[in-house]
């Protein structure tokens, strides 16, 4: 017996038309804004037009990228780190002081800076888990610490406030060659941290969309106890993006360390909120379970614009900070503009 | 039914031992008993209704079950075996799937992606995500619920098919109990059928349900034993056999309790406490009084 099975269907949902679904992406928000910015300085700054530059642009753009990427998932998974501008600091002297007092083989301090740096990420996960405070509070006080120790030990050890020099260490070349090196395509220099910073946000973006992890963060964040209730391993998962946060601060602090061969202790301070700034403006929501990898680099990209951008222009630099203020906000609201029209049935 | 089909097992004989024993089952929290001495069998292929009022313990016996709470006194067995649950996934990872009255469900989240929330298909490391929303269409349109397009967030969705999306996973993942905490509370007539029907067919597949309700008519038209709660202990426990409709509504809505105020509340006679009469608004002038004549003025 021949039977026609038909597919019972409920026509008050219509399909939803292809316009909607592009723009329903998180990151839409934040392509339309570096758009925006990379035609506005196009205009203004003709330096900004030569090819030789996005080099420069791409470097700025992926100190910022490194971190904001890890700060993305994080967000989405629910929880802010506010240490992670410091974080960045201590990993760096940790390697340089480690090295330095204890007249190791650079790469010895470089792992030990690993080790600390991933030690400050569970610290964090662990301390928001026991003690159920908001993540706000719980870094803010790890960043208060912190800073403290980058100063009190830097002192202690170095007699001063920035890094004992460590280019004559044994190893000290190899490190820097796989953390500060660069190389050229065409007219274009590519710092390392550029590659970094581009499988990081490859890596971060499939981590998010196509593993099961990737779910288990946007539950997390979304609505943690619903997360728990099915099954999913909510600590252990914002644990993990906690060290996440962690190693991407071990990623960049060597960079700076290698790059530079001296890290201040005060540095780092006031990049917290650079980095939740490029994963707000890359579509992430402050009350998690929703955002995008992809957003958060595009995010960082925009900063990275506009910090040369300015200089290119001829403006003064003061204005930076007041730029980016204008950008946070117009960028949050092109963003709920975009979604609201992209929600609407 | 496919994924019903594929768990069904032999009823006939599953149905004689209990799947699940509570066996003198208690919780504290604190000084607060909020379970005592509750005694149920869950038999596969059965439907387990269990009723009682709000703060009856209803939510603490689902989460015992569950394994977001442990019990402190009494032993539950599982297949025979006496268990403590570690968390739900240890408890969903033996078989026991649990639906929310909050849904447990992420709104912000796609319906694919809740639907195989910490069950995710994989194919290799990444996710297989067209055979997860494939599954996940099917499984609703067996639900009677079409959601054309499966990447949209679950919080646009209507509160039923919000349940239908929740009681498909759990049946579709939860081989041999599933606990379903007021599922109909929040549904309209139709939808509430719906579910209802889906119950049925989840007890014919073999499944050992247990539906938490506090309205007795949907537990009686699907229920096959039914167990009353009542500020933390079992009132009653009994097979459709020895119960009707009239006898479990009564029970559920207090049964002596509510006889007895009846009865308190006949002896008040509330006919005679006020007069009925009409008054024209406006009409009445106010009464001329003494001071001595208004009450309680005469032991200041």
């Amino acid at each position: 017996m021949a039977t026609v099975t038909t597919t019972p269907t409920d026509d008050r949902v219509a399909t939803r038309s292809v316009t909607a679904t592009v723009l329903g992406r998180p990151e839409v928000g934040a392509l339309i804004g570096a758009i925006v910015v990379a035609l506005l300085f196009i205009a203004v700054a003709p330096a900004f037009r030569s090819v030789s530059n996005i080099g420069t642009i791409l470097y700025g753009s992926s100190t910022i990228g490194i971190m904001a990427v890890a700060v993305a998932l994080l967000m989405i998974g629910g929880e802010f780190d506010l240490s992670a501008g410091v974080a960045v600091t201590t990993s760096g002297l940790t390697a340089a002081l480690t090295t330095w007092y204890f007249s190791l083989n650079v790469w010895v301090g470089v792992l030990i800076a690993l080790v600390v740096s991933l030690a400050i990420g569970a610290f964090n996960g662990w301390l928001l888990h026991i003690t159920g405070l908001p993540s706000f509070l719980v870094t803010l006080g790890t960043f208060f610490v912190l800073q403290g120790v980058n100063l009190a030990v830097t002192r202690i050890v170095a007699g001063g406030v920035s890094s004992p020099s460590i280019n004559d260490v044994a190893g000290f070349d190899s490190a820097q060659a796989v953390f500060a090196s660069n190389f050229s395509i065409g007219p274009v220099n590519i710092e390392m941290t550029v590659v970094f910073w581009v499988i990081l946000t490859i890596v971060g973006q499939l981590l998010l969309l196509r593993t099961r992890y990737g779910s288990w963060i946007f539950a997390s964040g979304g609505d943690a106890p619903a997360a728990r209730a099915v099954g999913v391993p909510v600590t252990a998962t914002k644990i993990a993006l906690f060290m996440g946060v962690g190693f991407c601060a071990w990623l960049l602090g060597m960079h700076l360390l290698f790059n530079f061969n001296n890290l201040q202790s005060g540095q780092g301070v006031g990049n917290e909120f650079i980095y939740i700034i490029a994963a707000v403006i890359g579509g992430c929501l402050l009350t998690g379970g929703y955002g995008s990898v992809v957003g958060a680099s595009i995010g960082a990209l925009i900063f990275g614009m506009t910090q040369l951008g300015i200089t290119y222009a001829g403006w003064n630099p003061d204005w930076f900070k007041t730029f980016l203020g204008i950008m946070l906000i117009l960028a949050t609201l092109v963003n709920l503009y975009v979604k609201r029209k992209a929600e609407a049935r | 039914m496919s994924a019903i089909d594929d768990t069904r097992v032999d009823t006939e004989r599953a149905s004689d031992e209990p799947v699940l024993e509570l066996d003198d089952i208690g919780k504290s929290y604190g000084n607060v008993h909020a379970l005592r001495g509750v005694n149920i069998s869950v038999r596969q292929g059965e439907v387990t209704c269990v009723l009682g009022d709000n703060g009856a313990g209803k939510s603490t016996l689902i989460k015992i079950i569950a394994g977001l709470h442990d019990y402190t006194e009494g032993t539950m067995k599982f297949n025979g075996e006496v268990r403590h649950f570690a968390s739900p996934r240890v408890a969903q990872s033996i078989g026991i799937a649990t639906v929310y009255q909050d849904l447990a469900l992420a709104p912000l989240m796609s319906v694919w992606r809740n639907f195989f929330l910490a069950n995710e298909i994989r194919k290799g490391m990444f996710l297989d995500v067209p055979r997860m929303k494939q599954i996940c269409g099917e499984e609703l349109t067996k639900m009677g619920i079409v959601i054309p397009d499966l990447d949209r967030p679950v919080g646009g969705l209507s509160g039923g098919q919000r349940q239908c999306v929740a009681i498909a996973r759990a049946i579709y993942f939860g081989a041999r109990v599933v606990i379903l905490d007021e599922p109909t509370a929040a549904l309209g007539v139709k939808q509430s059928g719906v579910v209802l029907k889906y119950i049925v067919a989840a007890r014919d597949a073999g499944l050992g349900v247990i539906f938490i309700t506090h309205n007795p008519h949907h537990a009686y038209l699907v229920g096959n034993h039914f167990v009353i709660l009542k500020l933390g202990r079992v009132t009653l426990d009994a097979h459709r056999d020895e119960l009707t409709l009239e006898q479990l509504t009564a029970e559920m809505a207090g049964g002596q309790e509510l006889a007895e105020l009846s009865h308190e509340l006949r002896a008040a006679e509330p006919g005679k406490v006020v007069t009925p009469h009409d008054v024209t608004h406006g009409a009445v002038a106010a009464p001329d009084l003494q001071p001595h004549e208004i009450a309680g003025t005469d032991q200041i």
